[in-house]
């Protein structure tokens, strides 16, 4: 029974970290440190031992139509794998960089609690229990993004509440609809029943959670608060945000509800499919466009959602593995991107591609862990995003819509551009820095090595005796629609 | 049904208010007004004509009563939603110290 760990871990740190340190911040740091590396090993021994089975973990004991009920599939101890992983390197990252914003116990705190909330997410089987920790999640990852105190992060910040509680209250819309078709808020329970429901219902709902869920996931008409947030926050963070909220508060619900609620219903794995498409080409082509390096990043997020979502509109297997592979490669590089334009930061004191210069000398870790991240996200072999984007391709090619393939083609040149820019500009380029104004430490580099490595080595998850084994599972829970609930209620 | 599509309008006044008002507090007002809609349609389906309120005591009879559960969630969403509302006026206040206003058309130093 470990499922309740992976709540109660983070939160249960949250709430000690006060008490354990006095005006400084080393105690919280090496506090949050023990307790994320403790999810670590904790998720990685869950998606071992779980094998492709289903844990289901009736909180009280009370039976599940009336009981919340947490489930760990395949899925969401992948998902959990990831997030602790990031978080990791996160916090590593954090230990000396957050500094510069002052010695505060806080910060470790609201990570923490970042961390309860996602875990939360992905581990619920109960969809009001679902939105109350995605509103933990959020209302700790808004503060995160004020954390710097400067006024535009204040100011994203409260775009960034306003989006979410717009999105919010349509979810709370959505869930009352549900409840008012099948009186029942359990996800599998749901599953069983609104089957039997008019279709009009299953409109409603998807409608509403489409909306909803598509602002967290940041799909190009509802993306507008990510570019601000996401480039004003403080690096890890901005790598968390990124890396790991945008897919479990919203790509991950989406999957979640869509294929195992809802029974992946033709009309909306188009309207993924169309929400994908335009994310891929739009986005990384206003990515072209930016000279703030963070906001480029930013918006190259975007973009490699919509291959995730495009991939999961497909509704084949070999499409749910590209989305699966893409979302974990995703985590990776994106976070790596993040660490590197943190460190840029600090050592040439400016975000602005324009002011920087040639530092390959000046900071070999950062510019060779940079060039790793910049071939893996834009897709050369042997790093880890080739692979994704190729199964995406022949998906889509295999599922019949060719026409979606070009667009992830396309796509792929476009934000290739993108990062030959930041790689010309910002690491590589003509004016050789001289010298810093600041210190990239031993923490951040190794941070930035062990998710350098990790872009290799993740290419490994595609060789068939280790795919079997990792991604497939997951694949199998997802593909298997609503016998989910099959899965769920007959334990 | 006249509840209902009472019920939408007030949630379309939330919305209405969050993309044209200019002003940081009507903001966070409109977001309260469009949460309150949320919480007042989940009451709403709970809820049935000439229903009691729903605690078991002898001699009454349950299927008279109002649904339960629809209010304890709409209990936890004011819970969250005063944090959020509260997080909201932090934020502003701290915009008006540093820009001593809260008119967004003149904070904007972030572009779309």
């Amino acid at each position: 029974m470990i499922t309740p760990y992976f709540v109660i871990i983070p939160l249960f740190a949250a709430l000690l970290i006060p008490f354990v340190s006095r005006r400084n911040d080393v105690r919280a740091a090496y506090l949050s440190l023990a307790a994320v590396l403790s999810l670590v090993v904790l998720s990685g021994y869950a998606f071992v031992r779980l094998n492709g089975d289903t844990l289901v973990y009736k909180l009280s004991a009370w039976k599940l139509p009336i009981g919340i009920n947490l489930v760990l599939d395949a899925f969401s101890s992948l998902m959990l794998a990831m997030v602790s992983l990031i978080a990791l390197t996160s916090l590593v990252y954090s230990v000396n960089y957050i500094r510069h914003l002052g010695a505060d116990w806080r910060y470790y705190s609201l990570f923490m609690i970042l961390v309860a909330g996602m875990n939360g997410v992905l581990v619920t089987g109960d969809l009001f229990n679902l939105f109350v920790f995605m509103e933990i999640a959020l209302m700790a990852a808004v503060a995160l993004v004020a954390y710097g105190g400067r006024a535009h992060e204040f100011e994203a910040a409260f775009k960034y509440a306003v989006m979410a509680s717009v999105s919010a209250s349509l979810i709370l819309v959505g869930i009352a609809v549900v409840y008012g078709a099948t009186s029942s808020l359990g996800l599998a329970t749901i599953a069983q029943s609104l089957g039997r429901t008019s279709p009009l219902i299953v409109l409603w709902v998807g409608g509403l959670f489409m909306a909803g869920f598509g602002v967290k996931a940041a799909a190009m008409p509802f993306h507008a608060w990510l570019p601000d947030a996401h480039s004003s926050a403080p690096a890890p963070i901005s790598a968390m945000l990124s890396g790991v909220l945008i897919k479990t508060l919203g790509v991950y619900v989406l999957i979640r509800l869509f294929y195992n609620v809802l029974g992946a219903p033709h009309l909306f794995l188009q309207i993924f499919l169309g929400l994908g498409a335009v994310s891929i080409i739009l986005s990384n082509v206003l990515a072209i466009g930016q000279w703030d390096l963070k906001r480029l990043l930013a918006y190259s997020s975007i973009g490699q959602v919509g291959y995730i979502l495009l991939a999961a509109g497909l509704g084949t297997p070999l499409g749910m593995v590209g989305a699966v592979f893409h979302m974990v490669n995703h985590a990776v590089f994106k976070s790596l991107l993040f660490y590197n334009a943190g460190a840029l930061e600090t050592a040439l004191g400016t975000r602005d591609l324009r002011q920087m210069g040639n530092v390959t000398r000046l900071l070999p870790v950062t510019s060779r862990t940079s060039m790793v991240a910049s071939l893996a996200i834009s897709g050369i072999p042997p790093f880890n995003g080739f692979f994704s984007k190729l199964i995406i391709i022949i998906a889509a090619v295999q599922a019949g819509q060719p026409v979606f393939a070009i667009v992830a083609v396309v796509g792929s040149l476009i934000s290739m551009a993108a990062f030959l820019k930041v790689q010309r500009y910002g690491l590589r380029g003509g004016r050789t820095v001289e010298k810093l104004v600041g210190h990239v430490d031993g923490w951040m580099k190794t941070a930035m090595i062990i998710l350098a490595a990790l872009c290799l080595a993740t290419s490994l998850l595609v060789v068939p005796g280790i795919r079997e084994v990792t991604l497939d599972p997951v694949v199998k829970v997802i593909m298997d629609k609503t016998g989910y609930a099959q899965v769920v209620l007959g334990k | 049904m006249t509840l209902y599509v009472l019920c939408f309008a007030l949630f379309l006044v939330g919305l209405y208010g969050i993309l044209t008002k200019r002003d940081l507090v009507k903001i966070i007002l409109s977001s309260g007004i469009m949460g309150y809609a949320c919480n007042l349609m989940l009451v709403l389906f709970g809820y049935r004509s000439g229903g009691v309120y729903p605690i078991l005591e002898k001699g009454k009879d349950a299927a008279a009563m109002v649904d339960p559960l629809p209010q304890a969630l709409v209990l936890t969403s004011i819970v969250i939603e005063l944090g959020v509302t509260s997080l909201l006026a932090a934020l502003a206040i701290r915009l008006y110290q540093k820009y001593r206003t809260y008119d967004i058309t003149k904070i904007r130093s972030l572009a779309g």
